[in-house]
């Protein structure tokens, strides 16, 4: 369980997930929206800011650790800069994104796949869910060597894992938006004339995909927290490699630019798939408060 | 006004759900085609039960379900359904709410264009087939709901309290909306209400259902002239033979 973070944890869960509608009213007393942006600017400025200062206080003027282990941010951005002007970082991000998208790319097809499968039919799913929730629970960390094994080093074993941890939300989601489609709205295609294949495709799937949606989004956050510890263990390029190997020389500003570039690419990633939910949901929206 | 065979056949329907709840026995109702019948009743005495047997979405436990002399086996395009809650569906606009019928029905896409045009004109609405369903009030959803539903040309409507879920004022001129469209499209519609003086305005024929269990308790006739008049004599005469008919059936659920 130590492997999930908890935003991903709470938004697993189908009731949190269905009450985290777009629309989200303003609290009464809350701050003006130019507030708010402001604060959210203060807020990264003063993470900056902090750093900066602890780095600094600690370097010239009382020494509580070793300088060395915690560079300023103009530290990191050097050593990004120099790490992006020889092209070594490029070549560390492109080997993360590669094994991030293909994992993610079959963790999405077959999490979709059998999660429709599954929430269509009762008896496949007393016959293979007991089976996945005794898996669950396994940090999929725990199959990361045993996957070195069996896919070998390369590349293949690293795909492998991403798409084991990414499935897994990707199923459950598709399986529940499946499942919970209103009956309603399936008497309303029936009497329209809809049979069963009619009313899966025009009906059960376009209802079920603000469900998988998540699933998907929620796996992408995934592949991305995972490939760091894949690199770890073996790898001879990308961002996990890139902090591991600083740490054998004692790069300090080396793993915390390997950290930043993946923070800075996930949330990215996030942005860009909140986007595409908005448009692919964009029926969610309740335009009818807008003047 | 019967001319010939009656559209729609109930021969001794009865419905038990699990575990021995008897939701509906032994009913029988015979409706002409183009009628308007209202089943009218307090909530338990199986009203929905009976139109759900008809749309096919029920199976009753014994009896069968006639239209146009065919067994009801399973829902079908010939008997259109409006629900209370609506039931569009939240990802097609308007437009494409109404298109579903025909486009099940194969329709080309510029053809349905002209279907969904036609209905949403029909229900007030040509101006909003843009418009998604959460983007609608409670009355234009089930206006939208009412032009789906005929889009299809079914030749029954089947309308499950279609306006319990709007204010007074709404429910109003959706009544007299829906006296308007069926004299222009000709149904046979049946409509589940528990308001009487919704079931005395809209119905020619009012069924009057009992509970404990559902049954038939009362049939009858509305000879009132349309447009009616809600505060004329013949109205309110009416309308109070069936409160006291109705209010029996609550007092025997023990909850008045």
């Amino acid at each position: 369980m130590a492997e999930y973070p908890p935003e991903i944890l709470a938004a697993a869960r189908p009731e949190v997930t269905a009450s985290a509608s777009p629309a989200r009213p303003r609290r009464r007393g809350g701050p003006s929206p130019s507030a708010v942006v402001a604060l959210r600017v203060a807020s990264v400025a003063l993470f900056f800011a902090g750093w900066w200062l602890v780095s600094l206080l600690n370097a010239h003027v009382v020494k509580v650790f070793n300088p060395v282990l915690l560079p300023d941010p103009l530290v990191v951005l050097e050593a990004g800069v120099k790490l992006a002007a020889s092209g070594e970082l490029i070549e560390h991000v492109a080997a993360s994104l590669a094994r991030v998208v293909q994992g993610f790319l079959v963790a999405a097809a077959l999490g979709v796949l059998a999660g429709m499968a599954v929430g269509r039919s009762r008896v496949l799913e007393h016959l293979v869910d007991p089976a996945l929730e005794m898996l669950r629970p396994i940090p999929p960390l725990a199959f990361l060597p045993l996957m070195v094994l069996w896919f070998g080093i390369g590349e293949a074993s690293k795909v492998a894992f991403i798409a084991y941890a990414a499935f897994f939300p990707i199923f459950t989601t598709t399986v529940e938006g499946i499942k919970y489609v209103d009956p309603l709205l399936i008497r309303a295609a029936a009497s329209l004339g809809a049979g069963d294949r009619r009313i899966f495709w025009h009906v059960v799937l376009p209802a079920a995909t603000p469900s998988i949606i998540t699933g998907l989004r929620l796996g992408f956050g995934l592949s991305f927290f995972v490939i760091v510890a894949a690199e770890f263990i073996a790898a001879d390029r990308g961002l996990g490699f890139l902090i591991n190997d600083a740490r054998t020389f004692f790069l300090v500003s080396n793993m915390l630019l390997g950290a930043a570039v993946i923070g800075l690419i996930g949330f990215l990633f996030n942005v860009g798939l909140r986007r595409l939910e908005g448009y692919l949901l964009r029926w969610r929206r309740d335009s009818r408060g807008r003047a | 006004m019967s001319t010939g065979a009656p559209k729609i056949v109930v021969e001794r329907v009865s419905k038990t759900y699990e575990p021995d709840v008897l939701a509906l026995t032994e009913v029988g109702l015979a409706l002409a085609e183009n009628s308007f019948t209202c089943l009218l009743g307090p909530s338990g005495c199986g009203k929905s039960t009976l139109l759900n047997v008809i749309a096919g979405f029920v199976e009753p436990t014994t009896g069968r379900v006639l239209v146009d002399g065919r067994e009801v086996t399973g829902p079908g395009a010939d008997r259109g359904v409006v629900f209370q809650e609506y039931a569009l569906f939240p990802w097609r606009t308007a437009a494409e709410n109404v298109e579903f019928g025909p486009m099940i029905q194969g329709l080309p896409r510029a053809e349905r264009r002209g279907v969904a045009e036609r209905y949403l004109a029909l229900v007030g609405l040509a101006e909003h087939g843009a418009k998604y369903p959460a983007e609608l009030s409670g009355g234009m959803k089930q206006r939208v709901a009412i032009a789906r539903a005929l889009a299809n040309h079914p030749s029954v409507l089947l309308m499950d309290e279609p306006f319990g879920a709007l204010d007074a004022q709404t429910r109003e001129v959706m009544q007299e909306e829906l006296l308007r469209i069926w004299q222009q499209e000709r149904k046979t519609v049946v409509f589940v209400t528990h308001s009487i003086s919704e079931a005395v305005f809209l119905a020619d024929r009012i069924v009057v259902m009992g509970t404990r269990p559902g049954r038939i308790k009362e049939v009858a006739d509305v000879a009132l002239e349309h447009p009616r008049e809600r505060s004329s004599p013949g109205f309110v005469a009416l309308e109070r033979t069936l409160k006291s008919l109705v209010r029996e059936e609550v007092a025997r659920l023990g909850i008045a």
